[in-house]
């Protein structure tokens, strides 16, 4: 595919994370978490990650922001290969690069007030007076949607909302160029979700924000995403712009996870349910070939054998199938 | 079979816990009724009472500073203040119960078919291998692939959607005429939400009974419920067919959630309708309407607390004119209401 397009802000290029698992070095097996792994993520798009647990979203979400070692592979950030860098050379790449977690209780030290938790990252990159500091921390709990007066406060006498605002504001601070959300929302009530995710679409649009955006709710990852990676043990089996990998899915996991998303409507109602059989695979001994096959309806011998990779099948919409769905 | 009263009557169902600070309420007034063979949806956000509710018509809830009043009957009998030995004549044998957690239900320490036959057991004077032979039918029923070797895996070895297969086989086990059903598929992958949402619509075709679904999804009461209760700050705020509720629902609440979903289908709003601010302290509940404070529509009659109300058995507590309400909520819709 040869397009100009603007240069990517991440690149992986068969990016590969293993984990060893097993006591003693004669039981040690290996954990395929994300298998080669090629994406490009370009500036100003918001790219969500789907897939079940275990698929390997958030290894790869940790793997975008170097928050783990990569096993082989590369991965670049403006252009620069940071696979291989020191923590030290990371240091100034990682104002640039934030993440925003699942749960912000467990990311928020308990014993700490907000407003040192929210100064924390301009101590450590910025040199500001006490009155600079307090007052960008001001300015970050207003932004999103907290009230000045509640730098005083400890995390723990915040809602589950609240707290995911100060998370957000915690990895916005810097004003970095990616932020990593991985299940940004998926611990809080709908009625909340809703909010937050429109406070991400609106810090999208004011700093030109990209964002990884990992999630296992579709729902919440078709209204929020420009382009959509749906992941299955470790592999990305199908990418594209969001309206046609949710409307016309090709491969045949995502059309199974496409149709099993239970929709709060009782008139349109999915035409006909794929229920998948069985349960996914031990990643400790992935099926051979492609890795969907032992639950695909389309499989065939071929899929037993051979693995497939992501081809071009319209436009910017890639699938991992020897057998796709006809768009 | 043909019978004219309902299988379970709940009414003006109250719980409350002694704290330091006061007396706080966790359900309210609540009342229902569930006909045989029906599923009955109960949404709500946490904190919103549905979990407790539950409780409550088990008599699970154990703690000293609880204080439970009401009335709750099933199959005429009252169950509440019901001594622990009658109880479990009950529970187990003609309710089932299935929780989000399966690990909550199941101990490590034994095979799921022992823990089968062990209900089994308690509850009927069979033999072990009789016991046996239904636990692997059941095990067949739900879903569990090699059922023969399966009733001697331990909890450990299955992965969360079997477990939770176990668990409702385990629930099953007698035959109830009731399933209480707890969030039983937050826990799992949307994949295996289907395969066990579809379990429990087959459970009410083949062995006919009655389910109430606890849940947060809408999408999940959408797919399997026959009629649905919306709770919000401990009350039941609309109660309705699902049809009626989900083509028209009454309650501003219910329409704030349903705004909050992001639609799988046609074109993505730009904002999604968030309701504003968070669900009211158990402990610090607003004066009148515990929505009041969130609600677009706020006016002075909201003061007051709004009785569940309504024709056609699709009823909302709210004091909005009724016929004027799908005309205020496309407004809301729409974003023409300040929030």
């Amino acid at each position: 595919m040869i397009e100009t397009r603007p240069k990517p802000l991440v690149r992986t290029s068969d990016l590969s994370k293993h984990y060893p698992v097993g006591r003693s070095p004669f039981q040690r097996r290996i954990v395929h978490a994300v298998e080669q792994i090629s994406l490009d993520i370009f500036p100003g798009e918001t790219l969500g990650i789907v897939g079940e647990s275990g698929c390997g979203k958030s290894t790869l979400g940790r793997c975008l922001v170097r928050l783990t070692e990569i096993t082989s592979g590369s991965l670049e950030f403006e252009g620069r290969d940071i696979t291989k860098a020191s923590q030290r050379q990371l240091r100034p790449i990682r104002r640039q690069m934030q993440m925003v977690f699942q749960d912000p209780a467990a990311s928020l030290n308990p014993r700490r007030r907000v407003g040192d938790l929210l100064a924390d990252p301009f101590r450590v990159h910025e040199k500001l007076s006490r009155s600079e500091m307090a007052d960008r921390v001001e300015d970050l709990l207003v932004r999103v949607e907290l009230l000045p007066e509640h730098a005083q406060r400890f995390p723990h006498e915040f809602s589950g909302g609240q707290r995911q605002r100060i998370g957000i504001a915690r990895a916005l601070a810097l004003r970095p160029r990616l932020i990593v959300a991985d299940e940004p929302v998926s611990a809080l009530d709908v009625s909340i979700q809703a909010q937050i995710i429109n406070l991400l679409a609106d810090l999208r649009d004011e700093f030109n924000l990209t964002y990884v955006f990992i999630a296992h709710d579709l729902s919440v990852v078709r209204q929020f995403s420009s382009r959509v990676a749906v992941m299955y043990m470790g592999s990305i089996v199908e990418t594209g712009p969001v309206d046609a990998v949710f409307s016309a899915p090709r491969h045949h996991y995502t059309i199974a996870l496409r149709s099993a998303v239970p929709v709060p409507d009782v008139d349109n109602r999915p035409a006909q349910r794929i229920i998948l059989k069985g349960d996914l695979p031990s990643p400790l001994d992935p099926p051979s070939g492609c890795r969907f096959h032992t639950r695909c309806v389309a499989a065939t011998s071929m899929c037993r054998h051979e693995r497939p990779v992501l081809s071009l099948v319209d436009k910017n919409h890639f699938v991992a199938c020897h057998h796709p769905r006809a768009g | 079979m043909p019978t004219d009263k309902p299988l379970l009557v709940v009414e003006n169902l109250c719980v409350s816990f002694r704290t330091e600070g006061g007396v706080v309420p966790a359900v309210s007034g609540v009342s229902f009724s569930l006909e045989r063979r029906e599923i009955i949806g109960v949404v709500g956000e946490s904190g919103s009472g549905k979990s407790q509710t539950l409780l409550a018509i088990l008599g699970l809830i154990s703690s000293p500073n609880a204080v439970v009043t009401g009335s709750v009957r099933f199959l005429g009998q009252e169950l509440l203040g019901l001594r622990r030995r009658a109880l479990d004549a009950v529970r187990g044998r003609q309710i089932g119960m299935i929780f989000q957690d399966p690990m909550t239900a199941l101990t490590p320490v034994h095979t799921i078919g022992d823990q089968i036959i062990e209900q089994i057991r308690a509850h009927e004077r069979v033999s072990r291998t009789a016991a046996r032979k239904r636990a692997v039918d059941l095990l067949d029923a739900v879903g569990l692939p090699s059922p023969d070797s399966a009733v001697d895996r331990y909890p450990h070895q299955l992965s969360g959607g079997m477990r939770q297969r176990a668990v409702i086989a385990m629930a099953l086990s007698c035959n109830p005429a009731l399933l209480i059903a707890d969030e039983p598929t937050t826990a799992l992958d949307v994949t295996v939400q289907a395969q066990i949402l579809e379990l429990i619509g087959r459970l009410r075709d083949e062995f006919g009974s009655a389910v109430i679904l606890v849940t947060h999804d809408l999408g999940v009461v959408a797919e399997v419920a026959d009629r649905v209760l919306v709770m919000y700050a401990g009350r039941v705020v609309e109660e309705g067919g699902k049809g009626q509720l989900f083509r028209e629902p009454l309650h501003p609440y219910a329409w704030g959630l349903f705004g909050s979903i992001p639609p799988m289908h046609g074109p993505r709003p730009a904002r999604l309708t968030a309701i504003p601010g968070s669900p009211p302290k158990l402990s610090q509940m607003p004066q009148g309407c515990a929505f009041g404070p969130r609600c677009a529509f706020r006016h002075d009659a909201c003061a007051a607390q709004p009785s569940l109300g309504g024709a056609g058995g699709h009823r909302s507590a709210c004091f909005l004119p009724q016929d004027r309400r799908q005309e205020l909520r496309r407004t809301l819709a729409a974003g023409a209401v300040p929030a």
